[in-house]
């Protein structure tokens, strides 16, 4: 059992399921935090409602974020221990700053949110979920800042072989970090908004099939009341015609969002991870032109067997440099220069155990960047252009009758999802062999930089990786497949499974008229 | 003397301290679960009581970790992967918890919530436990070699050590646990709390007590002894009051206890971080496990703009929430229906 193999596997995998949650809590957040403000000003129930029950989705999701977070927090010390070494002086401040200034901030504030539904005054209350979901969006800056970092370090010196930092405010202000921090929060945007998109859908669809909401001969919708199903008033309509309208224009803004800061961080990784770009594009040579489907053995890491089938000259000069015809530099006039610069093979450390001398593989795996880079931007693209054609389908105030197009609209949820995946895992092993990413520009300090294969602990064996990464796993599955459930067991109950309140006046005014009304002082939203 | 990194060594502590108190009573009261009742009521109101503010507690674990990282990351590294197992089955511990807390409420059968109840109370057990074992493990010692990597294999660190804190943090969070159920609720369980207050703690207390002694006598000085003795005082002073019927006191008294028992550990340990059991000559010392000057500068300028306001908002949501809780404030449960025709049921 090779740790380092382990290692990383365990580290992709469980960084990967985190970022499933993050982006969620990141989109769905602030999106909540406007409802309530609208209800707080307009005092519209409709708000009230829209804030309830995306809240409760946003709560069952933070959670997992909070529990999967954790794990990231300790894995470093635990598994890369040379790495942490070797980066701490740098790499630990944001994220110490983190848990001061943003993880507080979320979990005291979140606490006071949901236990403070009338208990704080209104407008105290709707302040508590902005600072909350404002620590959310300020904590993602500071582990972009570590992981941007990574990506292209600045801000320090080499002292003993360590980098040492000199300068907190080029750490903070790095313009990967700006870039991927803006880039990052777009995409969560388009996750939180196919989120609102996908699911009212499916409510005006039931709202339809329960034969509720018909249309006219115009094709336009006419609300209706069903006096047996507890929470499907006129509202109700209302408040899932607005929420899918909402998250449709932002999903297609959150896509421009994404493409014009991916546009800024492309134009970047050319000048600080050239190689990374071209195994993006499986670019053997020098070329001017983006790849948009290749064939061959890209898993091989020779170039040679990739065959570019279609491909748009120019393109990939536009995206590196803003005109059609500079060249980009390919993987063979990289290799050398990569030799030169860090050397043909890995030290004879006995640290590196097996790995001492070895020889060093410059080109990441190309299958993963290249269908990487594709799928984010494809998988975002596809979130978007569903969103644009709800807008239209829903113009006339609800969603067409066939059960397909709702299928198709729960799936719509998933692309954005796998679209921010895709992104990590071709930011993430498109850096490799590198942990730490060597910086070639001016501001680059010579030395700084670190291989993953010397970064991994070296005093842990393969069988501790192996009991982590089997445990971990396990119960991620487990976790995910409840934290599904209890998703989709709150969406099937629409409003009235967050604000019992109404099913409760359903009864009172319905059959038996036992109005069990709420004692004034039983806890909102109690465990 | 290395200035800064003293500051960061006492600041390192006390994110340690606060953790302990305020999560000492959340991961109790997971204990209290499993060990006090199986009345539904009485259970949601227990957790009822941490509700709003476990997560905040949390975070004090989550930056004593990332303020190692940053200011001693030899420390971090070396502790950290030493001690992978257990580590893995704290996490494990700190994941269950924090998720069956926010879902045992929502489902609806007997069976769902007895298996969070299990997983919230076994999670917070497997934390304190953890926890425990991997500080008293820093204050005595692991095999560590001159690169600050453990040998011996993946169980080298289970010592006689280990098993002692582990216990004696399990024992800490339930008598706090017991001090702060008493303080919050009405009822039953409080009453229950205080009694288990009076007649357990003292058996309770005796692993944390035989831990500062260990360590006192290995390297204890003057100032370490006298918190000590502070330290005694502080739970004499708890124990009066719990019998007395002051729980506010008594609350206070075993934080007290805790800080001061803590004090007198770090006091006595410093300036070693992670001795190493094999060869005092690889220990880690505030010295030659921290970060630079400058990085230290900015974490303490950081820390200072950043730990009051902490304590500052903390502190108010602990206030909005100072009511005492009971029975009846625990709305019934309710079922969650699909809203969906009847045709299609
Ligand atoms: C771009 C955003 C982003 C990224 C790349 C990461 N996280 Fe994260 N993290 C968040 C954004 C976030 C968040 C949105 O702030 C979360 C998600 C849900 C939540 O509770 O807060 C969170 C939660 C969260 C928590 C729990 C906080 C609490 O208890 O309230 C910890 C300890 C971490 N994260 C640590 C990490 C580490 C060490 C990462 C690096 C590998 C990491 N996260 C990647
Ligand atoms: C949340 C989004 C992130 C995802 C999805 C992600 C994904 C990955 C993946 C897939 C790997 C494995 C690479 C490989 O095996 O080739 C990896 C490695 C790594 N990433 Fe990330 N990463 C994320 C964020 C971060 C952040 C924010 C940091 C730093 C703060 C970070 C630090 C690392 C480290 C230390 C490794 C281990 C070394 C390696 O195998 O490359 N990652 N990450
Ligand atoms: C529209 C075209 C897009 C372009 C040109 C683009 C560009 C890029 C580039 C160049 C990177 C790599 C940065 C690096 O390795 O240094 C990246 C990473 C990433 N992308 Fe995109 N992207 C696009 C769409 C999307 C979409 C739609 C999403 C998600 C909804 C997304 C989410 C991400 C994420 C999460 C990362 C990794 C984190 C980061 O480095 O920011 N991207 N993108």
């Amino acid at each position: 059992m090779d740790p380092l193999e382990i290692a990383r596997w365990q580290f992709g995998i469980t960084t990967v399921y985190h970022f499933v949650m993050v982006p969620l809590t990141l989109g769905l957040g602030p999106l909540v935090a406007i409802m309530q403000t609208m209800w707080v000003r307009t005092g519209n129930e409709r708000y009230l409602r829209m804030t309830k029950f995306w809240g409760k989705l946003y709560v069952i999701n933070f959670i997992m974020g909070v529990a999967t977070g954790i794990v990231q927090e300790f894995q470093f010390g635990m598994a890369w221990s040379e790495y942490s070494r070797f980066v701490g002086d740098v790499f630990g401040a944001p994220l110490a700053m983190e848990g001061l200034l943003a993880f507080f901030f979320e979990s005291t504030f979140l606490g006071l949110w949901i236990f403070g539904w009338d208990r704080l005054p209104k407008k105290l209350h709707l302040a508590t979920l902005w600072i909350a979901v404002a620590g959310s969006i300020v904590s993602a800056f500071f582990i972009i800042v570590a992981n941007s970092w990574m990506q292209h370090p600045v801000g320090v010196e080499l002292v003993d072989g360590r980098p040492v930092m000199t300068d907190i405010w080029a750490v903070l202000t790095n313009n990967t970090a700006l870039a991927a921090y803006s880039h990052t929060l777009m995409g969560a945007l388009a996750v939180g908004a196919a989120f609102l998109v996908g699911i009212s859908w499916y409510q005006l669809w039931q709202r339809r099939r329960d034969g509720i909401d018909s249309v006219d001969a115009r094709g336009r919708v006419v609300v209706g009341e069903s006096p047996s199903i507890p929470g499907r008033d006129r509202l109700d309509h209302s408040v899932w015609i607005r929420s899918l309208r909402i998250g449709a224009v932002v999903a297609i803004l959150g896509f421009g969002g994404v493409a014009i800061t991916g546009d800024v961080q492309a134009k970047l990784m050319f000048e600080q991870q050239p190689m990374k770009m071209a195994a993006a594009e499986g670019a053997c040579e020098d070329t001017t032109a983006f790849s948009i489907f290749a064939v061959g053995d890209l898993g091989s890491r020779n170039c040679e067997d990739v065959m570019t089938i279609i491909s748009i000259p120019g393109a990939l000069s536009f995206l590196a440099h803003g005109d059609f015809d500079t060249e980009i530099q390919g993987i063979n006039s990289l290799i050398p220069i990569y030799q030169e610069l860090y050397g043909t093979n890995l030290p004879d450390d006995p640290l590196l155990g097996e790995r001492a001398g070895a020889e060093i593989q410059y080109v990441p795996i190309m299958e993963v960047t290249y269908w990487g880079f594709r799928l984010m931007i494809g998988f975002g693209a596809l979130a978007a252009a569903f969103a644009a054609l709800a807008l239209w389908l829903t113009r006339k105030g609800t969603v067409p009758r066939p059960k397909w197009m709702m299928v198709v609209a729960l799936l719509s949820i998933a692309a954005p999802f796998g679209a921010n995946i895709a992104g990590w895992v071709f930011t993430e092993m498109g850096r490799q062999p590198f942990v730490v990413a060597p910086n070639p520009t001016p501001g680059g300090v010579d030395g700084v930089f670190m291989f993953t294969a010397a970064a991994v602990s070296p005093g842990v064996n393969g069988f501790e990786i192996v009991f982590s990464l089997v445990s971990l796993g396990l119960v991620y599955l487990a976790l995910m497949v409840v934290e599904a459930t209890l998703i989709v067991k709150f969406v099937r109950a629409g409003i009235a499974g967050v604000m019992p309140e109404l099913a409760a006046e359903h009864d009172a005014d319905g059959t038996d008229g036992t109005d069990q009304g709420r004692k004034d002082d039983v806890l909102a939203f109690a465990y | 003397m290395d200035v800064l990194p003293t500051i960061w060594f006492i600041a390192i502590a006390a994110l340690w301290v606060g953790y302990l108190i305020l999560e000492g009573f959340d991961l109790g009261v997971g204990m209290h679960l499993l060990t006090t009742t199986r009345d539904e009521k009485q259970r949601r109101l227990m957790l009822n009581t941490i509700g709003p503010v476990w997560d905040g507690n949390e975070v004090w674990l989550l930056t004593a970790g990332a303020g190692t990282f940053a200011a001693f990351p030899l420390w971090y590294a070396s502790l950290f992967s030493s001690l992978y197992i257990p580590l893995t089955i704290v996490l494990l511990g700190l994941i269950f918890r924090a998720v069956a807390i926010e879902y045992r409420g929502k489902g609806s059968t007997d069976r769902w919530r007895r298996w969070w109840d299990r997983a919230f109370g076994l999670g917070s057990f497997t934390a304190a436990f953890g926890v425990g074992a991997a500080l008293a493990l820093t204050t005595t010692g692991l095999p560590i070699n001159e690169n600050g990597d453990r040998v011996g294999g993946p169980f080298a660190w289970l010592t006689v050590y280990a098993v002692i804190g582990g216990l004696a943090v399990v024992g800490f969070c339930y008598v706090q646990a017991a001090a702060f159920l008493g303080l919050k609720t009405v009822g039953t369980v409080r009453d229950r709390s205080r009694r288990i207050l009076v007649r357990w703690s003292p058996l309770l207390l005796l692993p944390i007590v035989a831990w500062v002694l260990i360590v006192q006598f290995q390297s204890g000085d003057w100032v370490s002894w006298a918190l000590v003795v502070l330290a005694v005082v502080a739970v004499v002073f708890a124990w009066v009051s719990a019998r007395a019927g002051r729980e506010g006191r008594a609350f206070t008294g075993v934080a007290a206890f805790l800080a001061l028992g803590a004090a007198s550990i770090f006091t006595a340990v410093y300036p070693v971080v992670l001795p190493s059991s094999i060869d005092r000559a690889y220990d880690l010392t505030v010295s030659n496990a921290s970060s630079g000057d400058y990085t230290l500068m900015v974490m303490t300028i950081v820390t200072a703009i950043g730990l009051p306001l902490v304590l500052l908002y903390q502190g108010w949501s602990y206030w909005v929430f100072r009511r005492r809780l009971g029975e009846h404030h625990i709305p019934d449960a309710h079922e969650v229906e699909p809203a969906i025709g009847s045709a299609a049921r």
